[in-house]
């Protein structure tokens, strides 16, 4: 079964550690639970988005670096 | 008369306002350049003009140089001020309003580049004879030198990046292990995050004090120092509160502190506002961490034991003017005390952001350097930072029972603030006693989210 990863939190998801770094998962890669699959910055401070189950990721449904509302759903792990 | 026609504010919320009101009082034309979220907010009222610059993330909108400098030439404005973060200390910047013919209120972008290099900071004021912190002399080549200059200088040390700023570059290290693991690293984070690899090591001052000097130059020689601001109540090595003058410091050290700042200022050949940052060992000697070549956001409890400006002052020598006061004409009166009112959770400092629903202030006896009214959203965007409460008293004591009395009348809703906090330390024996150090939010046993 498909479960929704949401943002705790309204602020910028990266998919990134950095700029210059590659992105943490790709779609199609399988996870564990606690992975991190990316980060929300907010006022400054970045938050974790962590995989709350073992499964690939099916989709990311927000692009990097874009702007995302709290309850927002970032991916789909199947 | 006017020193400039029209001033373009660089930046937003409560800085932004307060550059506003200094130019209003000196009939000078203001022009707002704001980003998406902050469309409604109140400095974009209070400007006479206002420009939207881009989407809601400051790197699409307040960092970006071109669409500033766009701005500045459409509205026909003379300067641009900065205000703190942001542009503030990007020479980059500077240069292109330079270039422009725009005049820029700060420092020239090569005095910028100097003191925004810690390395070539310490070696400035090194030969100006201002104390900088044991450490190594110049950048460190290879992990053979730096262990051979740790055991020199004895652990625990920190190993810094020049360019570092913000705990960012920042390693503490215990051991010659310790340092033989941290060391590469530290070079790859500071090459990309600063684009410049070069580190160096400087001794751990385990107890210290954050004190710091402001300082204004013209552009005819003259440097003043405004006093000395105490800034040690810090989480995650930024401020919450900062008071002047400092509660550590005898007269006799005071005067030693204030004298070596204008020294390294004079060494530099520095202009316009900024401030000497020190650290303060346990045994009082003290040592020049690094400048910040712009207005502070503590800047206003300098204004309420001063008396001055320093907007003012700072627009007056950007348009060439001489120093209104010498030093002896400078006095300071009474004590101030700053809280900064941040929306985060007072003991996990994690951020909060909002919309505030209500906001009670007093109106008396109390300077609220705010950038939000009720009713205005707090974004996600940018700083937690929603405002500045300031007061001041005949003594110490008397400007703590103050700022207890106007922490005790304010309300916010809507969003999570560390009021609580600040009402917190007010009433704390440490504070109160005003023995305290950096580590004084550490000690009240509150850890932040990392």
């Amino acid at each position: 079964m498909a479960d929704k990863v949401l943002s705790p939190l309204p602020g910028i998801f990266y998919r990134k550690p950095s700029p210059d770094k590659d992105v943490y998962v790709n779609e199609g890669d399988s996870v564990k639970e606690g992975d991190i699959l990316g980060l929300v910055e907010v006022m400054k401070n970045f938050y974790e988005v962590k995989a709350e189950k073992d499964g690939v990721i099916e989709k990311f449904h927000v692009e990097n670096e874009s702007e995302i509302e709290a309850g927002q759903e970032i991916a789909t792990i199947s | 008369m006017a020193y400039f026609n029209k001033v373009l504010i660089a930046n937003r919320g409560e800085i932004a306002l307060r550059i506003i009101d200094t130019c209003k009082k000196l009939g000078i034309q203001t022009v707002a350049v704001y980003s998406e979220a902050d469309a409604d907010a109140p400095f974009v009222h209070a400007a006479d003009e206002a420009v939207c610059v881009g989407p809601s993330q400051a790197k699409k909108s307040y960092l970006v140089v071109d669409k500033i400098i766009d701005v500045a030439k459409e509205t026909n404005t003379d300067a641009i001020h900065p205000g703190y973060g942001f542009l503030s200390e990007n020479p980059d910047f500077v240069e292109r309003c330079e270039k422009e013919n725009i005049t820029f209120i700060g420092p020239s972008a090569d005095i910028m580049k100097i003191m925004g290099s810690k390395l070539s900071a310490r070696e400035q004021m090194q030969k100006a004879n201002v104390p900088v912190v044991p450490g190594s002399e110049g950048k460190l080549n290879s992990i053979e030198e730096a262990l051979e200059t740790a055991e020199t200088l004895g652990y625990p040390l920190m190993l810094k990046a020049s360019a570092g700023g913000g705990g960012i570059g920042m390693k503490l290290v215990h051991s010659r292990e310790e340092l033989e693991r941290a060391f590469d690293s530290t070079v790859q984070q500071a090459e990309s995050y600063f684009n410049d690899g070069a580190v160096f090591l400087e001794k751990l001052i385990t107890k210290p004090r954050h004190i710091e000097v402001q300082v204004v130059a013209d552009h005819h020689g003259n440097v003043v120092h405004v006093f000395e601001r105490e800034c040690s109540v810090q989480r995650r090595n930024q401020k919450i509160i900062e008071e002047s003058p400092s509660p550590f410091l005898n007269e006799e050290k005071r005067a030693e502190l204030l004298e070596a700042a204008v020294r390294g200022v004079k060494e530099i050949g520095y202009t316009n506002a900024g401030t000497m940052e020190f650290i303060f060992d346990e045994d009082g000697s003290f040592y020049f961490l690094e400048m910040n070549t712009r207005l502070q956001v503590e800047h206003p409890v300098t204004e309420e034991v001063s008396g001055l400006d320093l907007v003012e002052w700072q627009l007056k020598v950007a348009a060439g003017e001489k120093l209104p006061l010498v030093q002896e004409d400078i006095q300071k009166q009474g004590h101030a005390i700053e809280c900064r009112l941040y929306a985060e959770d007072p003991k996990t400092f994690f951020p909060s952001p909002g919309t505030i629903e209500k906001l009670t202030v007093p109106s008396e006896n109390v300077r609220l350097d705010f950038g939000v009214i009720e009713g205005s959203k707090v974004t996600p965007f940018y700083d937690p930072m929603i405002g500045k409460i300031i007061v001041h008293g005949a003594g110490r004591s008397a400007a703590i029972e103050n700022m207890k009395r106007v922490l005790d009348q304010i309300e916010v809703e809507g969003l999570t603030t560390n009021l609580d906090l600040l009402k917190q330390i007010m009433e704390n024996k440490d504070f109160v006693s005003g023995n305290y150090t950096t580590q004084f939010i550490k000690s009240l046993g509150l850890e932040g989210v990392s």
